[in-house]
């Protein structure tokens, strides 16, 4: 049997699981293979040289050889590890959704060159701002652009009329904006004027320039409907790292109410007593 | 696991259940077989025994979560330990290995995971909502998260320190940077960064004349 020759790849890992009792399989996308999974041995052992250099949403480079049904690691060497994605919750969160598109979306050995930068330029931008959930949302109109449903933005998706900032729907069944008089017709879900310039304003605009437009909270929330129907009509499903980041919104009322029935049951216990 | 001809269709069923405990490869679940075929009956019986026993009688502390016999468990019914810190661990091996090291003298709780958005699995799949509710009695000073440094672990920190952080309880989280016995040379950046941010003073020693 001719013996397969490793290969050396540059990749993002985008997540990992357990395999056996030491190892992990990591999913890594490549720029010129795709998405690949490969075993990590041993990383899950204390005292493993690999385990810091195969933590997903990191870059890195690879040495792979061909197992028996997977390929195997034989050295990592992480490139970039974009330590802020890993010490803020939030900017993790985004960086999961980012990975879980990707994933979902590559097939192994499908060389994404395009995709995989849009991954790298959006994680370094991610792990730079402070307005993490700006980068992801511009992120995502890039994906949906390369995976070919680029939402319309110029004219109604309808009747083809040119549309103004005033009075549009959007529609992401449809693909994209629909003018006021299909709107009025009943077509498509409101699309405000601030976010109908927003979203093409991120259009043209680096991530870093979007990150830095204020939205309001009524914007943001119109916003996400729109990019998450979008995302969905698109990957025929929803992100199920979407739920984490609404647990994460929820996190602080939770804790506040859990003080708040803390204090009523004891207020509780101490009126029983007196009773 | 394909089924050779040659191995009687019993041998063929117990070779299957080792195959599929975590670890066991066809080979070793193979060598286990024919060792309890070949075993006095007494000892297949006390692994029987020990098998059945172990789905009856284990339970969930329902203080800690803990895999226990007794509920409360031992370790929530020691009088010695301290009820000001509660260590949250992801899994019962945890409160195991943290024990070994006899470095917690305070109770302990156990989520039964981590949190896992890519795989969907969120805090409600894990015992949030139990230690929250112990963190209402006002004895709770500190909570230990002891998570592993990944990146489910980093999630499940985070979400905790959240809702925690909220409630006006003390939140630390275990240290981490370099393994006892490893090689400065192979770290990779985040643990060196790590180790570098919380070093430790050193005692100095004064000359005396």
């Amino acid at each position: 049997m001719p013996r397969i020759r490793p290969i050396r790849i540059e990749a993002i890992v985008l997540r990992q699981r357990p395999l056996g009792d030491a190892d992990r399989i990591c999913v890594l996308f490549s720029p010129t293979r795709g998405r690949i999974e490969a075993v990590a041995k041993g990383v899950r052992k204390p005292l493993s040289k690999m385990s810091g250099h195969v933590e997903p949403l990191s870059r890195g480079q690879f040495g792979l050889a061909q197992g028996r049904s997977l390929y195997v690691i034989t050295d990592a060497q992480s490139l970039d590890p974009w330590s802020p994605l890993h010490d803020d919750v939030e900017r993790m969160t985004e960086a999961m959704a980012m990975a879980e598109l990707v994933d979902r979306s590559t097939d192994a050995d499908a060389a994404s060159g395009q995709l995989y930068q849009l991954l790298c330029q959006s994680l370094e931008a991610l792990a730079r701002t402070t307005a993490p959930e700006a980068v992801r949302r511009w992120f995502t109109l890039r994906f949906l652009d390369q995976q070919g449903y680029r939402p319309e933005l110029d004219a109604c998706v309808r009747c083809r009329a040119e549309v103004g900032p005033e009075g549009n729907g959007y529609s992401p069944a449809d693909g994209g904006v629909i003018c006021p008089s299909c709107h009025g017709a009943g077509h498509g879900q409101r699309l405000s004027s601030p976010v109908f310039r927003l979203l093409r304003y991120m259009r043209r605009s680096s991530a870093e320039s979007t990150a830095q437009v204020r939205v309001d909270a009524a914007a943001s929330v119109e916003l996400e409907r729109h990019l998450r129907l979008s995302l969905e009509q698109a990957l025929d499903g929803r992100l199920r790292s979407s739920s984490f980041a609404e647990d994460l919104a929820r996190a602080e009322t939770i804790g506040r109410s859990a003080v708040k029935s803390a204090a009523e049951s004891e207020r509780e216990e101490q009126r029983r007593a007196a009773i | 696991m394909q089924r050779s001809p040659a191995t009687s269709p019993t041998i063929a069923r117990l070779i299957e259940a080792f195959h599929r405990l975590p670890g066991i490869g066809p080979k070793s679940a193979q060598r286990l077989a024919y060792h309890v075929l070949r075993a006095p009956r007494a000892e297949a019986e006390a692994l029987a025994e020990a098998l059945l026993e172990v789905k009856d009688s284990t339970r969930l502390c329902a203080v800690c979560q803990n895999i226990t016999d007794s509920d409360p468990c031992g370790l929530c019914l020691d009088p010695q330990r301290s009820d000001a810190t509660i260590c949250v661990v992801e899994e019962p091996l945890d409160v195991a290995a943290i024990e070994r090291a006899g470095v917690h003298r305070g109770r302990y709780h156990v989520l039964h995971g981590a949190i896992s958005p890519m795989d969907g699995v969120g805090p409600e799949d894990l015992k949030v909502r139990e230690l929250l509710s112990r963190l209402g009695d006002a004895s709770v000073e500190e909570v230990i998260l002891a998570m592993n440094p990944n990146l489910e672990g980093e999630a499940t920190a985070g979400y905790l320190s959240r809702v925690i952080g909220a409630m006006g309880v003390r939140i630390t989280r275990i240290a981490h940077g370099l393994p006892v016995g490893a090689d400065v040379e192979y770290a990779d950046e985040r643990t060196l960064r790590a180790a570098m941010t919380h070093r430790v003073e050193l005692e100095r020693h004064e000359e005396t004349d």
